[in-house]
């Protein structure tokens, strides 16, 4: 096939053009002495899903972990090799982790409202970044409340504690707490572990439309959610990708063995 | 495509086993009804033609059979990979198997009414046709059951030589109507006979292309080689009988 019958949209003539908003190169990563990450190199392409799942330990967590460089928290870990976003490796001291976080925004596998009000709990990270005024503020809120489902659930107590929502729409308030400082990447680890069928349907809905905005990384250990949500899936074991393709491919069609073992469930 | 290991879930193993069991089962029946249709032409075996029909039932139940299984492996143990090929692969060859043996049934009363003519008529193409299908048909069978990727494939190409068989056959009978019209009315049942055997057949590499899938995940060509067709000078080729 000729380029020339492609859109012109695909040079390489095999997939429309696709920017990537990750570049991992030789990543490793180290827990104190241990060897946690070995030699990652892996594309995470803008306004996609890629879905990381594997064993537990297989590394896919400490990989999201690096994006937004919370690992710099902790003496004793770090991480070599090249992580490149928006042409900088995110792994140089040099880069501002404030700015870092605000543009990798992080989910957590546990919801994590902050012990405030459910307004400033969107607030909060908003301020820190830019300087809106009352009414700005408050469309930023209601766009992001909205965008994740929650605003016709809340909009009647804005001021009251997020605590006391369920824990799908805590979760639901934390995505929307990671979208409002307007990210390109969101990180989201097993977001839905803790939640009810509904409550998990209704975010990989809001997945799929974040999708059209911004990266999306998410680890899972739920093989049906990665099938239904992502575009691609990496297979991580003991530290090491063993295979990245589309979701179609590797639930129908794995290329290496462990990969086929892992999702058929005979895995030793 | 039998897994080295087994699952971890070992009901599900056991499932998997169950249903390579109702394949195993399905496709000796359907391989019988072909013999018994083949017997009934050559030997004009009127209790063999029984018996090929006698069967289709029981292999109806079994396709429902393994229908209903199928349904439960897909919504219970949402499948993955290789399993999720083999399941899905399960359910379309019995599809197709079932429409072998009601070609079988269908060879065999013909073969019965075709048999009332005065014996003109040389059936010996029509026997090595019916050889070849059989053939054919039990080496697709041995593939199901084995997962055997390379003699499905072999199977798939040797589909030819039956279609070119057909072709021959196709000719003969239509001169033994050209020379004596008495003889139209066998012919006619023996060319819906040969049109059978050449289905049958057709459904044979169908099987074969899904083995080769849910072994391999990769699909065989979508146009397999074939060995002619009558139709290029002789009369309609429709699908009949």
């Amino acid at each position: 096939m000729t380029s020339a019958s492609m859109s012109p949209a695909s040079p390489s003539g095999r997939e429309p053009a696709q920017d990537v908003a990750l570049a991992v190169r030789d990543l490793n990563f180290h827990y104190g002495t241990h060897h946690a990450l070995h030699g990652i190199s892996l594309d995470f392409p803008a306004r996609c899903v890629t879905a990381m799942i594997g064993p537990s330990g297989c590394g896919k967590s400490t990989l999201l972990r690096v994006f937004n460089k919370i690992y710099a928290l902790y003496p004793g870990q770090r991480a070599t090799g090249e992580v490149m976003f928006d042409g900088r490796n995110i792994l140089d001291d040099s880069i501002n982790l404030d700015m870092l976080r605000s543009r990798i925004g992080m989910v957590f596998q546990k919801p994590t409202p902050f012990p405030m009000s459910i307004y400033d709990n969107i607030a909060f990270g908003v301020r820190l970044h830019e300087k809106l005024n009352r009414t700005e503020m408050d469309e930023r809120v209601q766009d992001v409340l909205t965008r994740v489902a929650l605003w016709n659930e809340v909009r009647d107590r804005l001021n009251a504690p997020a605590t006391g929502l369920s824990g799908g729409q805590q979760q639901r308030l934390c995505i929307a707490r990671s979208i409002a400082t307007r990210p390109e990447v969101l990180l989201l680890d097993e977001p839905t572990s803790a939640l009810d069928p509904i409550s998990t349907a209704r975010i990989e809905e809001l997945l799929d439309e974040l999708k059209e905005e911004f990266t999306i990384a998410i680890v899972t250990h739920n093989m049906q959610q990665a099938a239904r949500c992502a575009d691609r899936v990496a297979f991580f074991y003991l530290g090491r990708l063993v295979e990245v393709d589309t979701a179609d491919r590797i639930f129908t069609n794995p290329r290496e063995k462990q990969t086929q073992d892992y999702i058929t469930g005979r895995f030793g | 495509m039998p897994h080295e290991r087994s699952h971890i879930v070992s009901s599900f193993e056991q499932e998997l086993e169950q249903l390579r069991a109702m394949m195993v089962k399905i496709g000796r029946i359907v391989e019988e009804q072909v013999g018994l249709a083949l017997r009934a032409i050559s030997d004009h075996d009127e209790s063999a033609a029984e018996e090929a029909t006698r069967l289709d039932p029981e292999v109806d139940e079994l396709e429902r059979e393994v229908e209903s299984l199928v349904i439960r492996l897909l919504a219970l143990r949402s499948p993955m990979g290789a399993d999720l090929r083999e399941i899905v692969a399960a359910l379309k060859i019995t599809g197709d198997l079932e429409r072998i043996g009601d070609y079988a049934a269908s060879i065999a009363r013909k073969a019965i009414k075709a048999a009332s003519g005065d014996g003109q008529i040389s059936l010996s193409g029509l026997r090595s046709m019916g050889r070849l299908v059989k053939e054919n048909l039990g080496r697709t069978v041995d593939a199901v059951i084995a997962h055997d990727a390379n003699q499905a494939m072999e199977v798939w190409h040797a589909d030819r030589g039956v279609d070119e068989h057909y072709v021959t056959v196709f000719r003969e009978l239509v001169t033994y109507m050209i020379e004596d019209a008495r003889n139209i009315r066998a012919c006619t049942e023996l060319l819906f006979i040969a049109k059978n055997l050449e289905r049958i057949g057709d459904h044979a590499t169908n099987v074969a292309e899904r083995v080769y899938y849910a072994v391999t995940g990769e699909n065989l060509p979508t146009t397999r080689p074939r060995g002619g067709s009558p139709t290029r000078s002789l009369g309609s080729d429709e699908d009949v009988g």
